[in-house]
C-alpha cells in the first residue's frame, strides 16, 4: 500500500503533493479516520482527490493510502432488502454500530459476512467456463434466486468445486484455472467498479413494455423494458410520488431506488412503505425485490455523485442473471449539481450556468447503461432508468433538463398547474412525449388486443383539440361553442378527471391492469361516439349533460373493481338507454 | 500549550490569511485576539500546506496586518448546552447576551451536526394542530416536518408563526415537553422585539430559547445562528425528548450572507451569484428536523423567507422548495384585500399530510375534502380569468356557482382572524358547507357515498346567507 501526506484541504477537495503512484479514479484512504476518497485529477506536482465524507478536523501532513483499484462495489448475495449508502455501506450496520447520526470514516463490510446461504453448485469439475457463467445459485429472498457467475474477464476450467450446503459470502465455492495455469477462487461475491459498464453480447432490439398500472403512462406515453425516461418537474409537482408508484407497481423483477440528494424522511417512508406493501404478483413485501441506497441531501456531496453509478452498478449485476431491472433516479440534478460543485472547488472553467462541460457526457455515459440485453451467459435482462429532473425555477430551458432530453426517449413532463389543482400524475399530456410506442405496438396487439394502439391514437387525438378549442373559450367563454365542440369538450374532461388522473391512495384506482385500461377508454370512446350522434341530430348536448352519464363515466374508476371488468358491460347499456331516451 | 501566530499575511473582506502555520485542521476553530484585549473568533475555510484561510465572524474591522495574535482552538466551533439553556438569549454566535452570565454546559456540541441515518429515522405521522384552518386542513402541519412560510415584504408571516406557536401550544398534551427555539437573521430590532413580546404574552417565554443575529450584527455570525439553533433544538429533542419547534427568518439573509462569504473567498458563482453549494448548504440546515428512534423528541422548522420580488423562481425559495417537505406561501393579494391569514392556497403544499391525516388522526374525510377544495379553488381561478375578459354576466350557471363558492372560500375559510382557534372537527366540517354551495355533480374527487353522508346543500345555502345577514347587520350596528 502506497502513501504520501495530505498538502491542502478546500472542502470535499484535498490535494497531495509529488505523488506519482496513483492513478486516475483511484480509491484511497485519507487521514487517520481512513476516510475514503477517489482520485480525480493527476499531474506532475499535485494529485486531487475527492472525498467522499465530511473533512472537518483533518490537517495537512496525515497520510493518504491508496489501493491500486477504483472505486468498486461489492456484488453477492445480500443486496435486496438492504438500505445502502452512496458507496455501498450498509446504513443499518452504521446504525448498529454508531446510534441515530452518521459519524465519518466507519468502516463496515458492505454484506453480511457471517450470514450463512443454502447453495447449489451448478458446475463440475472439468466443466470449461467463461465470464459470466452460472456457478452456484442461492435464494435471496423468497422471490429471487441470486445467481453466482464468473467474473466477466475469467476463461477457465474448473478443478473444484464444494458440495451443495449453507456457505457465507467468503468461502470458497470453485476454484477455476485460466490458461495460463493460474487458480481463480471464486466465491459467492465479487466487485466491479462502479463507473464501467459491465460487459454484455449484445443489446437487443426494444419490444416489451414495462407495465407500471398508471394509465397514462401505459397508455399514453409507455415506457419499454430497458428503456429510459425523465421525469422533470418543479417542486411539489409529484416527482417523488411518480417514482413511489413506479417503484411498488412496475412489473420489474428487481427495483433498485436511489434516493439521490434528497429527503431523508422520504427515504425512511420508503423503507416502511416498502415492507408493509404486499406484490401483488408474489404476495411478499415488496422490499424482497427492492435495494435502496440513500445519499440524502445533508450527507457528503461527493458521494451523491458516486450513489447514481453504485444504483446502475447494482442493477446490471440483477441484468446480468436475467432479470428485468429497473431503476429509479431521484434527482439527477442533485448528482448534476454534485458535479457542478466539484468542479467548482477544482476551480474548472465553467460552461452554461455553472455546470461543467463534461455535464451532457456524463449523462449519456449514465442513460446509455440502460438497455434490454443479451447477457453473457445468454441469458436475456434489461435495465430500464428513470430518472427525476428537478429544474431551476421550474424552467424546463435549463442545462440538466435539456441535456437530459437529448438522451432519454421517454418525457414525463410534471406540470405545476396540475399539481395545483391536485391532479396527479400531474403529466402534461402536451409536452410529455414517448418513443416507444412504435416500438410496443406489436406487444400491446398481441397481449391487450388490436384496438389498443387505435384507442390510445383518439384519446390523444381529443385531448389536443380540446388544448386547441380552450384557446377560445378562455378569450370568449365556452357558450359561444357550437355543439360538437361543447361535446369535445366534456369528453376531454372525462379523459382528463376520470382516466389521466389516478388516485394513488385508492385501493384499486393506485393499479389498474391493462385489461381495465383498454375497457375503460372503450365506454368514454362509445360514449363520444354515441353522443355525436345526437349532435348530429340537432339535439342539445344540455340533454345528455344533464342525465349525469358523465359524471357516472368519471366515477367509473372507482365504482369497478378491478377484478370485475363484466361490470363495464353495464355502461354501454346505459349509455345505450339514455341515448336512446333523447332520440 | 497552544501556539499563537502574531499577525497576519492578508485580510480580504472577512476572510484573514495566516502563513507558517503548524497542525492546522480543516473546520477548526481559531481565536484572534487584538492589541486592545478584545477577542474575535474565527473559523479555517482552507488550508494550503502551512498557509491557512480564517473566515472572522465579528468582521475584520480594525484589524491589521501586525496588532493581532491569533490562537488555534484545536476543534470545530461548539455550542455549551444544557437545559438551562430554555429562557436564555444568545448572539448569532451562541454567546449569552441577556446579561444572565455563561451557561454551565452539560456538554459542548458540534454546531454543524451530523447527518441522521435514514434508517433511525421515525417517519413523521402525528399532526399537529394549529387551530388554523387553510394550514389543518389544506397543508396539514406534522410534527417532524420541515415546512417554510414563503413571504414576501410587507407580509404577515410573522403573525402567522406567532399565532402557530400559540395555538399548537394548546393542542399539545398539558404543555409539557414543548419547546420553542427562535433565530433571527437578519431581521430588524423590531421583528425580534415582537417575537420576544408574542412569546411572553402568549406564557411560552421560559420555554424559548433566543438565537439573534439582528441586520445591524456581523453578516458572517449570520451563518452560524441557524447551525446553533438547530443544535440546541436536536440537543433539547433528542437528549431531554421535548417537541421542539424551530423558527428562523430569514432565510433570504442567510443566503445572501453566504453569497458574500463565498465571493470574498473567490468561488466560481453559480446562480444570480449565489455560491453553486447553496442546495447543500440549505440542505445542512432543513434537514435537521426529524424524529428519531431513540428518542421521544422531535425537532419541526418553520424557516420563515421572503422571496424577492416575490418571485418564487428566485434560487432561494427554489432550492428551498426542492428541499422542504411542502411550503405555506403568503399571497400578497389576499393581504391588501384584508384577508388574515393571506395563505395562498393552490402554491402552498404540505407532502408529509397525506401519512398524518384520515381515519385515526384527523378523520376519515379529511383527504377528500382537502382535494376537492384545491381542485374547486383551482377552477375558481380559471373562471376569474374568464371573467376578466367577457364578464361575469356571460358566465355559464355552473362557473356562477364556483364564483361564489370562491369568494365564500376566502371570506369564511381563509379569512379566520389572529385570535380564533379552530378544531379541525369545525374546519371539515366548515370545508363541507363551502363544497356544499357548489352542485353534487361537481364534486369529481371524492367517493359517492362520502359525498352522500355530508353533502348538504340547504344547509349550506342558509348558514352562508344567514351569516352574511350577520355580518351586514353587525357592520350597520357597528356605524
Amino acid at each position: 500500500m502506497s502513501q504520501s501526506e495530505i498538502y491542502s484541504i478546500n472542502g470535499p477537495v484535498v490535494t497531495v503533493k509529488n505523488a506519482r503512484q496513483f492513478s486516475m479514479l483511484e480509491m484511497v484512504y485519507v487521514g487517520h479516520q481512513r476516510l475514503i476518497g477517489e482520485v480525480i485529477s493527476v499531474n506532475k506536482d499535485i494529485t486531487t482527490i475527492q472525498v467522499y465524507e465530511t473533512t472537518t478536523g483533518l490537517k495537512p501532513g496525515e497520510p493518504v493510502f491508496g489501493t491500486q483499484s477504483p472505486i468498486s462495489v461489492t456484488l453477492g448475495p445480500g443486496i435486496l432488502r438492504n438500505i445502502f449508502d452512496g458507496i455501498e455501506r450498509p446504513l443499518e450496520e452504521i446504525a448498529k454500530d454508531s446510534g441515530a447520526f452518521i459519524p465519518t470514516g466507519s468502516a463496515v463490510d458492505p454484506l453480511d459476512g457471517t450470514k450463512k446461504w443454502d447453495v447449489t453448485v451448478c458446475v463440475k469439475v472439468g466443466d470449461k467456463v467463461q465470464g459470466g457463467d452460472v456457478y452456484a445459485t442461492c435464494p435471496e429472498t423468497d422471490l429471487i434466486v441470486h445467481k453466482c457467475m464468473i467474473h466477466p474477464y475469467l476463461n477457465g476450467t474448473v478443478v473444484r468445486v464444494v458440495e451443495n450446503g449453507a456457505y457465507t459470502i467468503h468461502d470458497t465455492i470453485i476454484e477455476v484455472e485460466d490458461e495460463k495455469g493460474k487458480l481463480h477462487r471464486c466465491t459467492l461475491v465479487q466487485k466491479w467498479p462502479i463507473k464501467s459498464a459491465r460487459p454484455v453480447t449484445k443489446r437487443l432490439p426494444i419490444s416489451m413494455p414495462l407495465v407500471t398500472g398508471q394509465r397514462v403512462i401505459d397508455t399514453l406515453f409507455p415506457i419499454a423494458k430497458g428503456g429510459t425516461a425523465a421525469i422533470p418537474g418543479g417542486f411539489g409537482t409529484g416527482k417523488t410520488m411518480t417514482q413511489h408508484q413506479l417503484a411498488k407497481w412496475c412489473d420489474a423483477d428487481i427495483i433498485v431506488y436511489v434516493g439521490c440528494g434528497e429527503r431523508g424522511n422520504e427515504m425512511t417512508q420508503v423503507l416502511e412503505e416498502f415492507r408493509e406493501l404486499i406484490d401483488p404478483k408474489s404476495n411478499r413485501p415488496l422490499t424482497d425485490r427492492t435495494v435502496l441506497i440513500a445519499n440524502t441531501s445533508n450527507m457528503p456531496v461527493a458521494a451523491r455523485e458516486a450513489s447514481i453509478y453504485t444504483g446502475v452498478t447494482l442493477a446490471e449485476y440483477y441484468r446480468d442473471m436475467g432479470y428485468h431491472v429497473a431503476i429509479m433516479a431521484d434527482s439527477t440534478s442533485r448528482w448534476a449539481e454534485a458535479l457542478r460543485e466539484i468542479s467548482g472547488r477544482l476551480e474548472e472553467m465553467p460552461a452554461e450556468e455553472g455546470f461543467p462541460a463534461y455535464l451532457p457526457s456524463r449523462l449519456s455515459q449514465f442513460y446509455e447503461r440502460a438497455g434490454y440485453m443479451k447477457n453473457l451467459n445468454g441469458s436475456e435482462g434489461s435495465v430500464t432508468i428513470i430518472g427525476a429532473v428537478s429544474p431551476q425555477g421550474s424552467d424546463f430551458s435549463e442545462p440538466v433538463t435539456q441535456n437530459t432530453k437529448r438522451f432519454v426517449r421517454c418525457f414525463w413532463a410534471l406540470d405545476k398547474a396540475l399539481a395545483y389543482a391536485r391532479h396527479y400524475f400531474a403529466i402534461n399530456w402536451n409536452q410529455s412525449y414517448s418513443e416507444y410506442a412504435p416500438d410496443l405496438e406489436r406487444w400491446f396487439n398481441k397481449h391487450v388486443g388490436p384496438h389498443f394502439m387505435a384507442q390510445r391514437q383518439e384519446i390523444s387525438a381529443i385531448l389536443a383539440s380540446e388544448t386547441k378549442l380552450m384557446e377560445i373559450v378562455k378569450l370568449m367563454g365556452s357558450d359561444v361553442l357550437p355543439d360538437d365542440q361543447k361535446l369535445t369538450i366534456e369528453v376531454a374532461k372525462v379523459i382528463r378527471v376520470g382516466y389521466l388522473q389516478q388516485n394513488a391512495f385508492h385501493k384499486d384506482d393506485t393499479y389498474v391492469p391493462l385489461e381495465k385500461q383498454s375497457k375503460m377508454m372503450e365506454v368514454i370512446l362509445y360514449l363520444n361516439k354515441r353522443c355525436k350522434e345526437v349532435v348530429a341530430l340537432n339535439k342539445p348536448i344540455r340533454l345528455i349533460l344533464e342525465t349525469g352519464i358523465f359524471d357516472k363515466v368519471i366515477k367509473m374508476k372507482y365504482d369497478i373493481p378491478n377484478d370485475q371488468l363484466e361490470l363495464f358491460d353495464d355502461y354501454f347499456k346505459e349509455i345505450d338507454t339514455i341515448i336512446a331516451n333523447i332520440e | 500549550m497552544s501556539l499563537q501566530y502574531v499577525g497576519l499575511n492578508d485580510i480580504n473582506g472577512s476572510l484573514v490569511v495566516l502563513d507558517h502555520v503548524q497542525n492546522a485542521s480543516y473546520d477548526e476553530m481559531v481565536e484572534i485576539e487584538l492589541n486592545d484585549g478584545s477577542l474575535r473568533l474565527g473559523r479555517i475555510v482552507q488550508i494550503e500546506g502551512e498557509r491557512v484561510v480564517v473566515q472572522v465572524f465579528e468582521g475584520t474591522n480594525g484589524l491589521s496586518l501586525a496588532n493581532t495574535k491569533t490562537r488555534l482552538l484545536g476543534h470545530p466551533m461548539e455550542l455549551p448546552v444544557s437545559k438551562e439553556i430554555l429562557g436564555r438569549v444568545f448572539s448569532g454566535a451562541g454567546r449569552p447576551i441577556d446579561g444572565l452570565g455563561p451557561v454551565y454546559a452539560d456538554k459542548n456540541m458540534d454546531i454543524n451536526g451530523q447527518p441522521l441515518n435514514p434508517v433511525s429515522r421515525v417517519y413523521p405521522r402525528n399532526y399537529i394542530n394549529t387551530g388554523i384552518s387553510s394550514i389543518d386542513c389544506l397543508m396539514t402541519l406534522i410534527r417532524g416536518q420541515k415546512l417554510p412560510i414563503f413571504s414576501g415584504s410587507g407580509l404577515p408571516h410573522n403573525q402567522l408563526a406567532v399565532q402557530i406557536v400559540k395555538q399548537a401550544k394548546v393542542a399539545e398534551e398539558n404543555g409539557e415537553g414543548f419547546g420553542v427555539v427562535f433565530a433571527a437573521m437578519g431581521v430588524t430590532n423590531d421583528v425580534a422585539d415582537y417575537f420576544r413580546r408574542s412569546f411572553e404574552e402568549a406564557g411560552v417565554m421560559q420555554r424559548v430559547v433566543m438565537f439573534l443575529n439582528l441586520s445591524n450584527d456581523p453578516i458572517v455570525e449570520r451563518i452560524l445562528t441557524p447551525r446553533c439553533a438547530l443544535t440546541a433544538a436536536e440537543y433539547l429533542a433528542y437528549e431531554h425528548n421535548m417537541h421542539i419547534l424551530v423558527i428562523y427568518t430569514d432565510v433570504t439573509s442567510y443566503c445572501e450572507a453566504l453569497r458574500e462569504f463565498s465571493s470574498s473567498k473567490g468561488e466560481i458563482p453559480g446562480r444570480k451569484g449565489y455560491p453553486g453549494y447553496l442546495y447543500s448548504d440549505l440542505a445542512s440546515l432543513y434537514e435537521r428536523a426529524g424524529i428519531i428512534q431513540s428518542a421521544k423528541g422531535s425537532v419541526t422548522q418553520i424557516p420563515i423567507l421572503t422571496m424577492p420580488n416575490n418571485d418564487i423562481t428566485h434560487p432561494v425559495p427554489d432550492l428551498t422548495g426542492y428541499i422542504t417537505e411542502g411550503q405555506i406561501t403568503l399571497d400578497s393579494e389576499l393581504h391588501s384585500m384584508g384577508i388574515y391569514p393571506p395563505v395562498g392556497v393552490l402554491p402552498s403544499l404540505s407532502r408529509l399530510m397525506k401519512d398524518g391525516i384520515g381515519k385515526g388522526f384527523t378523520r376519515e374525510d379529511h383527504s377528500a375534502v382537502s382535494n376537492q377544495l384545491f381542485a374547486c379553488y383551482a377552477h375558481v381561478q380559471d373562471v376569474r380569468s374568464l371573467t376578466s375578459v367577457i364578464g361575469e354576466d356571460e358566465l355559464s350557471p355552473t362557473d356562477k356557482k364556483y364564483m361564489e363558492f370562491g369568494e365564500l372560500f376566502e371570506k369564511h375559510f381563509l379569512n379566520q382572524g389572529f385570535d380564533t382557534n379552530r378544531s379541525i372537527e369545525e374546519t371539515l366540517d366548515l370545508g363541507w358547507n363551502l363544497l356544499s354551495v357548489l352542485p353534487k355533480s361537481e364534486l369529481d374527487r371524492i367517493d359517492n357515498e362520502v359525498i352522500d353522508q355530508h353533502y348538504d346543500h340547504e344547509k349550506a345555502i342558509e348558514s352562508f346567507n344567514i351569516q352574511d345577514e350577520m355580518i351586514i347587520k353587525e357592520l350597520q350596528l357597528g356605524t
